[in-house]
């Protein structure tokens, strides 16, 4: 046998053991910029309330785990490429996702609301304070058709591949001028400066992003929830095939489950919650 | 691989290639005349106008066409002194701010590929305009920039495609092209490979056509 051959060999048995040593870590994906759910601190570090939440849940599972980044337009097809075996990324649980990847039970309730420059003529829309697209009933009706009017000739702007650009595509609030963004940052950005008429998205990107910059960020309208909104934020985990590696995916979801029962329980996903939400998101 | 969704997909992708298209003829548009004077000035013997002209191709072709796109778009959109001026009314719409940028960034490579062509004339032959008594500025006309054109269009060939592929960038800042459609697909289907495949079929189609285009002016203008 020849160097060349023997060198082969031994990369590819070495390839073969790091592959077996790092399977039993759980490789968790997140966005990183969309705070206070999860974004990164100056030095790059990722922090938030889902970054420690997911260390607080691996605790529970009892196995390593590592964080890494991935942008959000990518994210599902990411899990689907096995880059990362869970997503904990303010992602909510809706019946379109659920077609393509399972999600362990909620774990935090995201609360979606419109927001507007100060000075806007939105302000002061009449409408509840909150509707449930799942319940639905007359009231519901009577705010969706408010909000079309108010909507209607506006820049609507929203991150691309969320519960907000679903709503908005949905035609629930009929045809809007719906403009999408790679990251919630820069919806932000275009908002303050004025592109952007209105913008959708979890109510706490917009506080949390007028608290730092100091912009005058106003919420108008009512919170939004159910339907097109889904049902709370959850862990996404791909669904469960045939063989070893489904089995494995299967598992995770149970052990999922299993450490957010006692997070709750514990207390403990209030307290991270109410750390970085300024309120108990949890559920 | 999902056929269906291949198939399903290319009639949007197509409709979004129109806005592809339109993105790299105006950008080509302006940018070979912002091309043609900074070429010009390059060549000027006064030391201000050319050293400015040298900046601006230094400074655009030194920089990633993303940055500055997202300097003219998101930069640009901070600065309160500018939201309030007439320019706001151009830089607010993100069509325009990506046409300026590609216009800015093709413009200096331009200048760069025209001025190299103009060098490449030999002296005999405005030298040969010059003893046949006609004016410098019909030499320039009839017989510098016909022959600059000639020169300069390989690499202004391969411009155009770097230009084509460029346009890419639009879908960063909200505009909906080929590449930004694609992306809109994939986060409704969850699969990039299908849809990528069919766009990147469209833009390898759209390189075929600039391809053998320049390749036929090259021929009908070899003399």
């Amino acid at each position: 046998m020849n160097i060349f051959k023997k060198t082969i060999i031994s990369v590819l048995a070495s390839l073969f053991i790091m592959t077996n040593v790092y399977a039993d870590k759980i490789k968790i994906g997140t966005e990183g910029a969309y705070p206070p759910w999860n974004s990164k601190d100056a030095s790059g570090k990722l922090i938030g309330f889902e970054v420690e939440l997911a260390w607080t849940l691996c605790r529970y599972i009892g196995k390593q785990c590592e964080i890494v980044e991935q942008d959000w337009d990518g994210m599902i097809p990411a899990l689907l490429m096995r880059k990362f075996d869970a997503i904990m990324a303010g992602m909510s649980i809706t019946d379109e996702r659920l077609k393509t990847i399972n999600f362990s039970q909620g774990y935090a309730d995201e609360v979606a609301q419109l927001a507007v420059m100060k000075g806007s003529d939105l302000e002061g829309m009449d409408t509840p304070s909150g509707i449930n697209l799942s319940i639905g009933g007359s009231s519901v009706k009577k705010a969706l058709k408010t909000i079309e009017g108010a909507l209607a000739g506006k820049t609507v702007c929203v991150q691309t591949a969320t519960i907000h650009q679903n709503f908005l595509d949905s035609g629930d609030v009929g045809s809007v001028n719906v403009r999408t963004y790679k990251t919630q940052d820069e919806v932000n950005l275009d908002l303050a400066a004025g592109r952007c008429d209105v913008a959708l998205a979890a109510a706490v990107a917009f506080t949390d992003y007028a608290e730092k910059s100091g912009k005058p960020v106003v919420l108008v309208g009512p919170t939004f929830s159910g339907g097109a909104f889904g049902n709370g934020v959850g862990v996404g985990i791909r669904k469960g095939g045939s063989g070893a590696i489904g089995e494995r995916d299967a598992q995770l979801l149970k052990d999922f489950n299993m450490a957010i029962n006692k997070a709750r329980k514990n207390g403990d996903i209030s307290r991270i919650a109410t750390k970085w939400f300024g309120f108990d998101a949890s559920m | 691989m999902d056929l269906e969704l291949m198939i399903n997909s290319f009639p949007k992708l197509l409709n979004a290639t129109v806005v592809t298209l339109k993105l790299l003829s105006l950008s080509l548009f302006f940018g070979l005349f912002i091309g043609l004077l900074f070429a010009v000035m390059r060549m000027s013997k006064n030391l201000i106008i050319n050293k400015f002209a040298y900046g601006y191709s230094y400074l655009f072709r030194g920089t990633p066409l993303l940055v500055q796109i997202f300097i003219i778009y998101f930069g640009f959109g901070q600065i309160e002194l500018i939201r309030e001026s007439f320019l706001w009314v151009i830089l607010k719409e993100p069509y325009w701010c990506a046409i300026i940028a590609f216009a800015l960034n093709t413009g200096a490579y331009t200048s760069e590929i025209l001025r190299s062509a103009f060098q490449t004339i030999k002296k005999g032959y405005i030298e040969a305009g010059k003893s046949l008594g006609i004016s410098s500025k019909i030499i320039f006309y009839k017989i510098q920039i016909p022959i600059a054109i000639r020169q300069s269009l390989p690499a202004y060939g391969n411009e155009i495609i770097l230009m084509l592929k460029g346009t890419s960038l639009a879908s960063t800042v909200t505009l909906m092209d080929l590449t930004g459609v694609a992306k809109y697909i994939i986060s409704t289907t969850f699969k990039p490979i299908e849809v990528f495949i069919v766009a990147g079929s469209i833009y390898l189609f759209m390189t075929f056509i600039i391809h053998n285009l320049i390749k036929f002016l090259e021929r009908k203008y070899n003399y």
